[in-house]
């Protein structure tokens, strides 16, 4: 399937700051699953920094935007040839140990109820245990936009029952972890189609390692492994480490947050465009 | 009088006063042609020099003056220039392997695939940095400076303590201690022939500069890095970029543009290719690490990872000191370079192990137990010297946690004569040297001695009260 990507970020700081310094983790690697066919990333006044590889494969660069600015605009364009893998990654160069994965952040710190969650999942065979941890995870939490925010992590989106695909995705690795399986967080989008259920074109799953198969990428949300619907853009222990965008300004006062829009667009190269309005937040 | 040690001016303890081994024979008649009321006179000298010069150390958890100085004891610790290069060749050794292992861990990891070091223990552990995996830092060094923590125990036998590869402190009263022993007693300085330590400034300057990055043509731009005035140790920083000529900056002094780190000037942005750090790595970019710091640069780590700027120590480089890790330093040694290592571990017992840590719980009256993240000797039991009450909290902390504990047995650390209210007396002491890793392997001869000045008292670490003296090494 051939996707076209069409995703704009809005900053806006109330009063003008001295400057902005971003890290992004916004241009998709080469797998198994899917192939960059053209990519471009462009910052409002922005001077790129030297881009690299990181050791887990993402496709990593720097921006800084000297000011005083007062809004950014981060456009990303392009179009990516998927296929559909079974949600298993091959194919991605990367050096991390999966051992990393083990490791707890706060986000994804077990709680009582995420252990029993965690536990109530039955399969001496990883993979059908990974799959029954999804199963479980989506039906534990449901799907409700606004429900939780940027910062809400694994163990209180569980409490709440309910959450978007950030929550699904920490809740997964948390129990996942519980039972000894290196698990992270992955940033990338989703292409909805028209009668289908999906939501949330920027999009956030799982992958679980299984020994001897490596990477399977899970999504409780939408209660299926990434198929050629889904562009990876990088990993991370949790939401925060693998975050598309990170960002902080230079001379803001704490007192003006920064106004924050996300509109991306996902369509099939061959089909009408499907515009989607992803999301709108704010961000401290 | 403290029995059963080895003194390194009379030998075996209880030996006669005649007995005094070569490297300190000249201090014998200096010694005792010091009358009290000089001795006295010359202490309170020491004491102004230190003050007017402004060397301090903050104490930690113990409250009172935290600038308050770190006590100097005017007597001398000597090695002969044999022994020296000795420890020279075993430091030396230890700082490479150090350094070949976390150019392994961070790239194919090679010494965990052969199983001689658990996954676990590097790659699960907190100070082992994801975000450093794939990139080699220039010249393959991590560890610019690493600070061996040595103990000795008789004439040849010498334990390392543990190892400080991140950014080692305390170099800056080396200097120091010499400076003020070659004003105070001139004379001692033409009757010894005492190999100078005041080309460390230097040698470190060269070494940060010989890992600029590739990116980076002619001269390199140095600076050090600090988390600012209130930092214990900022004294050290300011002494040390004044001594080498460079820069003293904090956080806000620096910014990233494009593919580079400026440092702000009076004469405009100026490039920046080598920061030497004193700060922790959780601290160093909010937009890779702890969010919430305002002590780094935002947008460093990807500088540092595409190229633009080198961080000394490497970020990640904690890994290779951690207490658990320590362990296999040896292993290390055998499987990078193929040698045996020249300087020995002290054995130690892992309480994450079952047998360890029963054996461990069983013996805490006679052990010394640390907390594997733990350091300047906080969170510490001396079984020993501990009371019953310490002891079992102790063994309920370590019950709790096992994994983040460490034992090895009570060392009879050497001792050194020392001016205390008495008279002279041995203490015990032990020896930081450090090690400098760039283009070459090279240390001066000397270090940092600290020395227990509480009769009987095995703790050295300065936040623990201890102080610290001037160390010789004589020309052969």
């Amino acid at each position: 399937m051939r996707l076209v990507v069409d995703h704009v970020t809005r900053y806006r700081y109330d009063a003008p700051v001295r400057a902005v310094m971003q890290s992004h983790r916004l241009t998709p690697s080469d797998c198994d699953s899917q192939r960059v066919v053209d990519w471009a990333v462009e910052v409002s006044g922005g001077v790129p920094g030297g881009a690299f590889r990181d050791g887990a494969g993402d496709r990593m660069q720097g921006w800084t935007v000297p000011g005083p600015v007062e809004e950014v605009l981060v456009r990303v364009r392009g179009t990516v040839e998927t296929r559909d893998t079974a949600g298993v990654l091959k194919g991605l160069r990367e050096t991390v140990s999966p051992n990393c994965y083990l490791i707890d952040t706060p986000a994804t710190e077990a709680d009582a109820a995420l252990f029993a969650l965690a536990r109530g999942v039955d399969g001496d065979e990883v993979l059908a245990l990974a799959h029954g941890l999804a199963a479980a995870v989506a039906q534990a939490v449901a799907y409700r936009p606004g429900a939780t925010h940027a910062a809400t992590t694994a163990a209180e989106a569980l409490a709440l029952g309910e959450g978007v695909c950030q929550d699904h995705a920490q809740v997964l690795i948390a129990c996942a972890r519980l039972r000894g399986l290196p698990a992270r967080y992955v940033s990338g989008y989703l292409f909805a189609t028209e009668d289908g259920t999906p939501h949330e074109a920027a999009h956030a799953w799982a992958e679980i390692h299984v020994a001897g198969l490596g990477w399977v990428g899970f999504d409780p949300a939408n209660a299926c492994c990434p198929d050629e619907r889904y562009i990876r853009l990088g990993s991370g222990l949790d939401a925060q480490d693998a975050a598309p965008i990170r960002g902080v300004a230079r001379g803001a006062t704490g007192a003006s947050p920064e106004v924050l829009d996300v509109t991306v667009a996902i369509r099939a190269a061959e089909q009408a465009q499907a515009q989607v309005q992803a999301q709108s937040q704010s961000q401290a | 009088m403290l029995t059963g040690y080895f003194d390194e001016m009379h030998g075996k303890s209880g030996g006669k006063a005649a007995e005094v081994r070569a490297p300190y024979a000249k201090l014998k008649n200096w010694v005792q042609a010091m009358p009290v009321d000089l001795r006295t006179l010359k202490q309170a000298e020491a004491e102004t020099l230190f003050r007017r010069i402004g060397i301090t150390f903050a104490v930690y958890g113990e409250g009172g003056d935290p600038d308050r100085l770190i006590p100097f004891d005017m007597f001398p610790r000597v090695f002969s220039g044999a022994e020296w290069a000795r420890l020279e060749k075993g430091i030396k050794q230890r700082a490479r392997a150090l350094n070949a292992f976390l150019v392994d861990v961070y790239g194919r990891g090679e010494i965990v695939r052969a199983g001689r070091i658990p996954a676990r223990l590097v790659y699960q552990n907190a100070a082992y940095e994801k975000a450093c995996v794939g990139f080699v830092p220039p010249k393959g060094v991590y560890s610019h400076i690493v600070g061996i923590d040595i103990v000795r125990t008789g004439p040849d036998e010498f334990f390392v303590l543990e190892d400080n590869c991140r950014t080692p402190s305390g170099v800056s009263y080396m200097l120091e201690n010499r400076e003020i022993m070659m004003r105070m007693f001139p004379d001692l300085f033409r009757e010894n022939r005492i190999e100078p330590v005041d080309s460390y400034p230097e040698k470190l300057r060269r070494t940060l500069a010989s890992v600029a990055p590739a990116k980076c043509k002619g001269e390199p731009t140095v600076v050090i890095l600090t988390p600012g005035h209130f930092n214990s140790a900022y004294y050290e920083h300011s002494f040390l970029a004044d001594l080498m000529g460079v820069e003293l900056v904090e956080g806000q002094d620096l910014f990233v543009e494009g593919e580079y780190v400026w440092m702000r000037t009076t004469e405009g942005p100026k490039r920046v290719d080598v920061i030497y750090r004193r700060i922790d790595d959780s601290y160093l970019d909010p937009l890779c690490f702890r969010p919430d710091s305002m002590l780094g640069v935002p947008g460093l780590m990807d500088v540092y990872r595409s190229g633009g700027v080198s961080i000394c120590s490497a970020p990640g480089a904690g890994v290779a000191d951690d207490k658990a890790v320590y362990t296999y330093v040896p292993e290390m040694v055998r499987f990078y370079l193929g040698e045996e290592p020249l300087l020995n571990n002290v054995p130690t017992w892992q309480c994450g192990k079952a047998d360890d840590q029963k054996y461990v719980l069983e013996h805490l009256e006679e052990l010394v137990v640390k907390e594997v993240h733990g350091s300047g000797g906080y969170g510490m039991l001396v079984g020993p010297k501990a009371s019953q009450a310490q002891i079992e909290a102790f063994r309920a902390k370590l019950r709790e946690h096992p994994g983040n504990y460490i034992a090895q047995p009570t060392l009879a650390l050497s001792t050194v004569p020392s001016f205390v209210e008495e008279g002279v007396a041995p203490r015990h002491v032990d020896l930081r040297p450090y090690c400098l890793v760039g283009e070459r392997v090279e240390l001066v001869p000397g270090g940092l001695t600290r020395v227990a000045l509480t009769e009987g008292s095995l703790v050295v670490n300065s936040s623990q009260g201890g102080g610290v003296k001037d160390t010789w090494v004589l020309a052969e």
